[in-house]
């Protein structure tokens, strides 16, 4: 192993920035002549709008302009769009709905943006924006999940009928009936995935400047794929051609996937920028946070197994309402389909599975993918009904897991779901947790706690997840606009030290210092010489950009690919400047030596001598920089068993997780420090779903929870310290032998919350958030 | 939200039918009104400043009286815009029965808020709405010339 190479806890290069207040966000960007845009919000879920009157706004101190949606369609810039098709039942793609940037002639949902104001300051352009009069038809507004699409419902969309934006269904529907009736036993099951608002630290921004010599709009955007918004707002917006239209994401402070999707703020603050001549900003505030970002999870299921007498998992039915808002954000079709039904089948061997999805409006913030995206919510759904199982056949939930694994010798494995795991040991993650966590003592402890009045409860989740989000001819397929490979290019400078390209980029997750890792330990550059540049489409080539636990498995591999380019190239170097022949030329830790002989030049020397090619024969190209794209064959599929242990107190309802063992196969691990990290973060996300977060709209639509006082985030005395281990398999079609870890704590700790919390209360089910008031109930009615 | 209570008013049903029908007295009554003045037939815009939680704002209130049954009641409609803060729109049936010389009062209200005021001070609207109203009869009763005596 190089140092801080493959498997080194190397310290977080970009933390020397980041913690030392030198981190460059998008609300960082401040130009001269800048001015500021404040977003008129409708106050109302559903409402016509009348009339929009901007005379007295305008008049006020300081207003540059203020912009309705009349303008945007008079200067052709094209709506927001949604890049997936799913195909509906009737044969038909989802209905999509007009998605203007601005308001025409109708609001949809409480946050939906009726005017922009853009003024010399923010205090003026608020002032300013409260002076805007407009007058609303108000409209019955359409708030649950479960009753969106009965048919005495107010419709929101002309077109979709029943407020549907498709039924989807997937599976042998008479297949899997005819084994539920034959079965031994059918478990069943209903729950809620709980609404989230996904809440990164840095909340959304856009600094557009337009220069008029070049005709190039720059900009600046808190984004997780610059390449992707670039092709977007070129392509479907029309906001400039691509080559004209520059995009950045600077350091971006957290994503978890609400950072993808391009918003209609960044759209008009490009827009404008450019109608104005003037650089514009805008920065989300927290409220506008809660009511505008995209939301995550809503769903509304039923969920039926069939077993037979031993407890095996014959047929799996599941039927989802899935919530998609007002109107369909970026990616948000494809999230409660392709990437939910898709994993129904779990870790398990059940042979036939048919699901059901409903995926509806309502006049509520649009929800797109949240960190997990569907596999969260399918992952809950499986696990929870798996402990259902175990109950309904009085077998210990391990139990029921280790008879219905995938065995280590079936992989790969084709699911009835479409998706192939390509590798796995189940068992072995199972057997470790359960020897991380102590299961066996567990009975023990319980008696203990019981003697204390206290409640406490153990629960397992053993999920699999499908993340990398590929291959590009998989994605097209399944109706992705998209292709879903990465791009990276390597660049020796002449005097040695490299530039990394990556066509991914980071919110956070550490990648300056984990791509740099494969580089030193590829190519034998120390790690002080290596940077890695994202985020910017002047600077990087074409990418598609962080999500989905996708940047190391497949945008890593895209950089090894460069790297092998490079020696390949500097044998070819080192063969014409050391005089010998290329199959002669063997390259390890950096030095590119002659067999057999002590003649070796370092690849440092290598890259000058690339770029000063004095005696270079014909042929031999110059220059050391290479770039290569990667696109998998599969998915990645981490997997794991997380085990978590609680404590209820019955007389007021809270939960203490007082113990919580992970064992994840995450493949080879690049750099363990921040593997864990990751892990310690989305457990905590998954642990804020499970008992604390919980986005409310009222039966009129209004948001009555946008603001830390009324939604509460999970914090660091909400949970244990935590026990991590691995069980690790090697991927076979990933060159690094890698998976991804960013999403795996929150797709696997939700289950294992709330199967500890039933365990503790005896109950069949409790829905997320256990809140105490939730948990209190259940413990009074099982009592 | 849904406010059930009523109040004992020392004075006359057709003394207090007159109050509830004179828009000094209900200016005067209402927590934080500015004004509050006759637009045209049982139809009156209010002025007023009210506080929820973090929020506060002034309301323009379109009222509207309806289900006019002199001197046994009536339905008080009312839609306010606050601005930047949003909306609250509510109702109030009144209901006066004569108790010797003396009326009871019984009031039904309901209210709804959006905007800001449902954002930030959602779990705080009963607790407001129920003081607004309490504070209101109140007032009247006062003015009067009784004194407060709640009954629910």
């Amino acid at each position: 192993m190089a140092e801080n190479g493959i498997g080194a806890s190397v310290r977080r290069k970009e933390d020397n920035r980041f913690l030392t207040g030198k981190g460059n966000y998008t609300d960082d960007i401040n130009v001269v002549g800048q001015t500021y845009a404040y977003f008129v919000r409708s106050p109302y879920a559903h409402a016509n709008l009348n009339s929009i009157d901007t005379s007295a706004a305008s008049a006020s101190d300081g207003v540059v302009a203020i912009l309705t949606g009349d303008d945007l369609a008079e200067d052709g810039i094209g709506p927001l769009i949604c890049g997936v098709n799913v195909t509906s039942d009737d044969g038909e793609p989802h209905r999509a709905p007009l998605h203007p940037a601005l308001a025409q002639g109708k609001v949809n949902y409480v946050g939906d943006h009726v005017a922009v104001v853009i003024a010399e300051s923010l205090a003026q352009a608020k002032d300013a924006a409260e002076k805007v009069s407009i007058d609303y038809g108000v409209l019955p507004a359409v708030a649950s999940t479960a009753t969106a699409a009965e048919v005495n419902q107010q419709q929101i969309h002309d077109i979709a009928p029943n407020n549907m934006c498709y039924n989807w269904p997937f599976g042998d529907k008479a297949a899997v009936d005819a084994v539920f009736e034959t079965a031994h036993k059918i478990s069943t099951l209903d729950l809620i995935n709980n609404r989230m608002v996904t809440n990164p630290m840095e909340p959304r921004a856009a600094a557009g400047e337009y220069n008029s010599g070049t005709e190039e709009i720059t900009l600046h955007v808190t984004t997780q794929n610059p390449h992707v918004h670039r092709l977007i707002l070129s392509a479907f917006n029309q906001l400039a051609p691509e080559h004209k239209l520059r995009v950045v994401g600077p350091d971006v402070g957290g994503g978890f996937g609400v950072k993808i999707f391009v918003y209609a703020e960044e759209l008009v603050v490009g827009w404008a920028c450019r109608k104005l001549n003037r650089p514009v900003k805008w920065t989300s505030d927290r409220t506008e946070a809660f009511l505008a970002d995209a939301h995550g999870r809503d769903h509304v299921a039923t969920a039926e197994m069939a077993l037979d007498d031993q407890g095996k998992f014959l047929a799996m039915r599941v039927n989802t309402t899935a919530n998609l808002g007002a109107y369909l954000s970026t990616f948000s079709t494809m999230v409660p389909s392709y990437l939910y039904a898709f994993l129904l089948a779990g870790q398990y061997t059940t042979p036939l599975i048919y699901s059901e999805v409903k995926a509806v409006f309502t006049n509520t913030a649009p929800v797109d993918a949240a960190r997990g995206a569907g596999r969260p919510e399918a992952t809950y759904l499986l696990e929870r009904l798996v402990d259902v199982c175990a109950e309904d056949m009085g077998l210990d939930p391990a139990e029921i897991r280790r008879r219905n694994f995938i065995p280590v010798e079936a992989f790969p494995y084709q699911t009835p779901v479409v998706q192939c795991y390509d590798s796995g040991d189940y068992p072995a993650a199972l057997e470790k947790a359960l020897q991380l966590a102590d299961y066996d003592g567990f009975t023990a402890r319980a008696e203990e706690a019981k003697s204390r009045g206290m409640l406490r409860g153990i629960g397992l989740s053993s999920y699999v997840e499908a993340c990398g989000i590929a291959p590009s001819a998989a994605v097209g397929q399944l109706g992705a606009g998209v292709g879903l490979w990465e791009s990276a290019q390597v660049r020796f400078n002449p005097t040695g030290n490299v530039q990394v390209f990556t066509g991914t980029h980071s919110h956070g997750q550490g990648h300056e210092t984990t791509f740099a890792q494969l580089v030193t330990e590829q190519l034998g550059v120390p790690i002080e010489n290596i940077e890695v540049i994202h985020g910017d489409t002047a600077k990087t080539q074409f990418g598609m950009g962080t999500y989905g636990s996708r940047s190391l498995a497949v945008g890593g591999v895209a950089i090894a690919k460069a790297c092998e380019k490079l020696i390949e190239k500097g044998k070819k170097i080192a063969a014409h400047a050391l005089e010998a022949a290329e199959g002669d030329i063997e390259f390890a830790d950096g030095d590119f030596t002659v067999a057999g002989t002590d003649k070796a030049m370092n690849i440092a020397d290598v890259a000058f001598n690339a770029y000063v090619p004095h005696s270079y024969p014909e042929g031999l190209e110059p220059g050391f920089d290479e770039n290569a794209f990667f696109d998998p064959l599969n998915f990645s599929f981490p997997a794991g068993t997380h085990v978590c242990e609680v404590e209820v107190d019955p007389e007021t309802g809270e939960v203490e997780i007082v113990k919580y063992s992970a064992v994840d196969d995450f493949g080879k691990l690049i750099n363990p420090m921040i593997v864990e990290g990751q892990v310690h973060g989305g457990i905590v996300h998954g642990v804020g779903q499970a008992l604390l977060e919980g986005c409310q709209y009222d039966d009129d639509g209004q948001l009555i929870t946008a603001s830390y006082m009324d939604y509460a985030m999970p914090r660091a005395d909400n949970v244990p310290s935590f026990d991590i281990d691995y069980a690790p398999t090697n991927p076979p079609h990933n060159p690094l032998g890698v998976k991804g870890c960013g999403e795996a704590g929150a797709i696997g700790a939700p289950p294992a919350v709330i199967n500890a919390i039933s365990n503790a209360l005896g109950v069949k089910h409790i829905d997320m958030p256990a809140t105490p008031e939730a948990v209190w109930r259940a413990a009074q009615s099982a009592a | 939200m849904e406010m059930i209570s009523e109040q004992r008013i020392p004075a006359s049903r057709d003394a207090v039918w007159a109050a509830l029908n004179d828009t000094e007295i209900l200016k005067q009554a209402m927590p934080g009104c500015e004004s509050f003045d006759a637009i045209e037939e049982n139809k009156f815009e209010a002025k007023l400043t009210a506080k929820v939680g973090p929020v506060k704002a002034k309301f323009k209130f379109q009222v509207e009286l309806s289900e006019i049954n002199a001197p046994n009641g009536y339905t008080i409609l009312g839609e306010g815009l606050g601005g930047v803060a949003g909306f609250a729109k509510g109702s109030a049936k009144v209901d006066l029965t004569e108790d010797g010389d003396e009326t009871i009062l019984a009031y039904n209200v309901q209210a709804r808020v959006g905007g800001k005021l449902a954002q930030l001070g959602a779990r705080l609207i009963d607790g407001t709405a129920k003081k607004m109203a309490d504070d209101f009869f109140g007032n009247l009763t006062d003015i009067l010339g009784g004194s407060l005596e709640s009954s629910d």
